[in-house]
């Protein structure tokens, strides 16, 4: 079936897959998000311990769509990956080292002689959450700022700055990316708490710190789009794959993709709705609006990157360096092979939504997690 | 280029990436298996009904859940590692990776969480049966995990299935179940985690065996002992017996690995086993330092038996390799370095002729990598050919180092069959728990099927080198190239973390196994 499609065809749908994988990883980061009201909304420690077990039952799928994440890239566009985690260096490893200290203080925050103590372990999560969402934020942002790199005949990868990543984790523009997914991931962190947990005194704190978060969400995103759709863009030549500068060419896309359009804005819709809602009306439901949305906004920008003769990995150093779908990808047969393997998603997001419903289905409150033996507590 | 590369950057990268794959191994095989037990005890607990069953198995739980964490925040690095400091590495083997690790990430990591949170959380919320599915299928989802990834390891022991492209310049897969069902691949799965299983069935036999030693916990004890004892004494056989398949695919597959892991130097027929010996590097051979035995207690022919089975089999050592012999058909690695550079720079003229729309010189060139005959005799060595100008001695792994692990994992192996028959016939006879100084081995033993098992990791990397890929990709080739400096903070602080987070683990857990199963 897969062996049908051209190279290209499928070069573009495991774009798509590794775009759905990045839009989904930005949206379960209201984990990460979650973890940064440890210490402003848990005043107590009984509050607290709520608050890391509602997220705690849903760390691991974050973790687990970051590693997919990462594979699916190293598999379908190695050349990305050889290019962007060999070259940026700090950026991944200060991104890598956020999210070790997580999985761990999940399971040990509340264990007898931890060694490190709860708070420690709380701060941890709090670092995270904070370092994590603003990294990525701004990793993603270089597929359109590009970055300083070059790649020589066997195709290694030279990096231009003695920085290694971290100049672009400065850059004003990535980091209004990096903020605008920051307070995205709380707001998303704190419509999970309201679906999630039953206390009065939490969902009273959650309620004000959704429209104090939702504001700076909102001022970052329009300072990133606006700014996304008057930059000069990297266009490819379909004819002999030539990299150049294109003024307003990520606004070109949107105008000549009106799917990727229609997608944003109903995104965009979405994400505002649920923020809406919750703070207007007595909802838990807000975060399946909100989350849908983000997963829209975030494939669209992903598709902006790579679609319509766009490179998704540029370089800012050596445009002719720049990474595009077609010559960063894997073979054909690989790519066949790993489609094959792609059918299975459907059935695995039904037994992930089955199981999320199991745990799910009752809201957590103090006497659960100051229960007796029978329930595991973080 | 290659001939500048700071061997100070090597070393540096290969430390950390060793430092985390070894910290990560601490904690992975005892999940694997414990999982597997978790499940069987659980199942007892649903047949039977018996509230016993359920707190046994809600205690291991506990410690399986101790340590799946760890593993898990250290499994990230190492996924991770391969781009930041083998990024050239992660481009070649990027196309043989694929398929693995999107099937690794797709179907085993989602599989393993999203029923992970079920297991410990779903207790009071799903139904028994829902539960204990849960609970399997986390296991399933264990060790598919490490399916993957050792096929991968598989294929960069012994590169299936695959072409090189000169367009891309990297290796592209061409059959699928080649890579996948490659000997090497499902011998070392087998191995792999078979020998996990004995690991967590030592743990759990030990534990037990701490409880018996303090009289507490007496039937917890006796009941979780017959579980690990069954399951180790599988687990022991089937590791014995896929080992010495393995060692017979390394001397086929890895003949200098095989040479190194029982120092032997010069060739010959009835080649003797070296059971048990000790080394000291005689320095005096510049350039070429070699290990001399200062004892060794040696079982005459076995080695030739064990290879070839029969003991006139020519077993090639390690100065064979490296000058070759003539006698035997062995090419000389100068000779190779020449054919491997040859390629190296045929790969480098065609992609220049490209660039300057040379056509007629790109199709003459092209059609050497079209002609399986150059192919043979020149890119087979392609690897070889990033050792021109640099010396030989780069090309031969550390000896003392292989001869040791080798032997470290073989005797630790024999020692972890006979405690496991002993606890299993001990177990059902209900004598196990009479004899104090039995309990008193298996308490010992705990740590020392991590050191068999990291021994056998030691082995199978340490002992391919100077390789990434046996024989195409050299690690002078595969680095990223960055500052020593950077390389060496980031061992530093993943030292330093690492540390710390042992110091936590370990503290939890004894904490936790003191503390015993739940009051009824």
């Amino acid at each position: 079936m897969f062996e049908n499609l051209s190279h290209l065809a499928l070069q573009q749908y495991w774009f798509v897959i590794v775009s759905l994988l990045g839009a989904l990883l930005v949206f379960l980061m209201f984990v990460q998000g979650g973890q940064t009201f440890i210490f402003s909304i848990g005043k107590t420690k009984t509050q607290r311990t709520i608050i890391v077990n509602t997220l705690g039952r849903k760390w691991e799928f974050t973790f687990t769509t970051l590693v997919t994440f990462g594979g699916a890239f190293f598999a379908s566009f190695p050349l990305f990956y050889a290019t962007s985690f060999g070259g940026a260096y700090w950026v991944w490893m200060l991104i890598l080292f956020a999210f070790v200290i997580q999985a761990v203080s999940y399971e040990y925050r509340s264990k007898a002689s931890n060694f490190l103590g709860q708070k420690t372990f709380d701060v941890f999560l709090f670092t995270n959450g904070l370092v994590g969402t603003v990294l990525i934020g701004t990793a993603v942002a270089t597929f359109f700022s590009g970055s300083q790199f070059s790649l020589n005949e066997m195709n290694s990868v030279t990096w231009e700055t003695n920085t290694r990543g971290l100049e672009a984790a400065l850059n004003p523009f990535n980091l209004s990316l990096g903020l605008t997914v920051f307070f995205l991931s709380r707001v998303l962190g704190l419509l999970y708490f309201m679906n999630t947990i039953e206390h009065d005194e939490i969902i009273e704190r959650t309620k004000k710190q959704l429209f104090i978060n939702a504001v700076p969400f909102v001022v970052f995103f329009l300072v990133f789009v606006i700014w996304l759709m008057l930059r000069d863009g990297y266009a490819v030549d379909p004819e002999t794959g030539i990299v150049s500068l294109e003024p307003f060419k990520y606004w070109h896309n949107l105008t000549e993709m009106p799917l990727v359009f229609v997608m944003l804005l109903t995104g965009v819709l979405g994400v505002l709705g649920g923020i809406a809602w919750s703070l207007l009306k007595t909802t838990s439901n807000g975060i399946w609006f909100s989350g849908v949305g983000t997963v829209l906004v975030v494939l669209s920008f992903f598709f902006l990157a790579g679609f319509n003769n766009t490179a998704f990995y540029p370089s800012s150093y050596d445009l002719q360096s720049s990474l595009t779908i077609q010559n960063s990808s894997s073979s054909k047969f690989t790519l066949v092979t790993m489609s094959y393997v792609s059918l299975a998603v459907p059935f695995i997001l039904a037994y992930i939504a089955y199981a999320w419903r199991s745990i799910n289905n009752k809201k957590i409150d103090e006497t659960e997690v100051t229960a007796g033996e029978d329930t595991h507590i973080y | 280029m290659i001939e500048s590369i700071d061997t100070s950057l090597i070393d540096w990268s290969r430390a950390q990436f060793a430092l985390t794959a070894m910290f990560h191994w601490i904690f992975v095989p005892l999940t694997l298996g414990l999982s597997f037990i978790i499940a069987f005890m659980e199942t007892i607990y649903v047949r039977t009904g018996n509230e016993e069953w359920k707190r046994i198995t809600r205690f291991w739980m506990k410690i399986f859940g101790i340590n799946f964490a760890i593993g898990v925040s250290t499994g990230i690095i190492l996924e991770f590692e391969f781009g930041t400091n083998w990024s050239n590495y992660s481009w070649f083997v990027g196309d043989i990776f694929g398929a693995p690790l999107a099937i690794e990430g797709i179907m085993a990591f989602f599989m393993e969480s999203t029923f992970i949170a079920v297991m410990f959380f779903g207790w009071n919320k799903v139904s028994k049966r829902f539960h204990l599915a849960s609970t399997w299928l986390t296991a399933i989802g264990a060790n598919l995990s490490a399916v993957w990834i050792l096929v991968a390891n598989a294929w960069m022991q012994n590169p299936v299935g695959t072409m090189f492209n000169p367009e891309t310049a990297r290796n592209e897969m061409t059959n699928f179940w080649d890579v996948f069902l490659s000997d090497m691949a499902v011998n070392k799965f087998l191995h792999t985690i078979t020998s996990s299983f004995l690991l967590a069935s030592l743990v759990v036999i030990g534990i037990s065996a701490y409880f018996l030693l303090r009289n507490k916990h007496v039937l917890f004890a006796k009941r979780s002992t017959v579980v690990g004892s069954v399951f180790g004494v599988i687990a022991a056989l089937v590791t014995i017996f896929t080992g010495d398949t393995s060692a017979r695919m390394v001397a086929q597959k890895q003949p200098m690995k095989f040479a190194a892991m029982e120092a032997l130097y010069e060739g010959q027929t009835h080649a003797p086993l070296v059971v048990i010996g000790a080394m000291r590097t005689d320095t005096t051979r510049i350039p070429n330092p070699r290990e001399n035995f200062i004892f060794k207690f040696e079982i005459p022919n076995a080695l030739s038996y064990m290879v070839f089975l029969t003991p006139s089999g020519f077993v090639p050592g390690i100065t064979d390799l490296v000058y070759g012999n003539e006698e035997q058909g062995i090419m000389p690695y100068s000779e190779k370095i020449d054919r491997g550079a040859e390629a190296i720079a045929t790969l480098k003229d065609l992609k220049k002729a490209k660039d300057r729309g040379d056509q007629a010189r790109y199709a003459s060139l092209m059609a050497k990598f079209d002609n399986n005959e150059w192919m043979g005799e020149h890119y087979a060595h392609f690897g070889y050919g990033y050792y021109k100008n640099r010396p030989l001695k780069e090309l031969i792994p550390n000896v003392k180092l292989n001869f040791y692990s080798f032997h470290i994992m073989v005797i630790l192996g024999m020692h972890f069959l006979i405690l496991t028959v002993i606890a299993l016939y001990l177990s059902l006879k209900n004598k196990w728990g009479n004899h104090k100084w039995l309990l008193w081995v298996a308490l010992l033993t705990i740590p020392l099927p991590w050191v068999a098992s990291q021994a056998g990791w030691v082995l199978a990397e340490v002992g391919r080198q100077p390789w990434v890929v046996y024989e195409l990709m050299p690690t002078i080739s595969a680095v990223t190239r960055l500052s020593p400096g950077a390389v060496q903070l980031t061992f530093w602080i993943f030292l330093a973390t690492f540390t710390t987070l042992f110091i936590a683990e370990i503290k939890i857990m004894t904490t936790q196994i003191k503390k015993g199963p739940e009051e009824k």
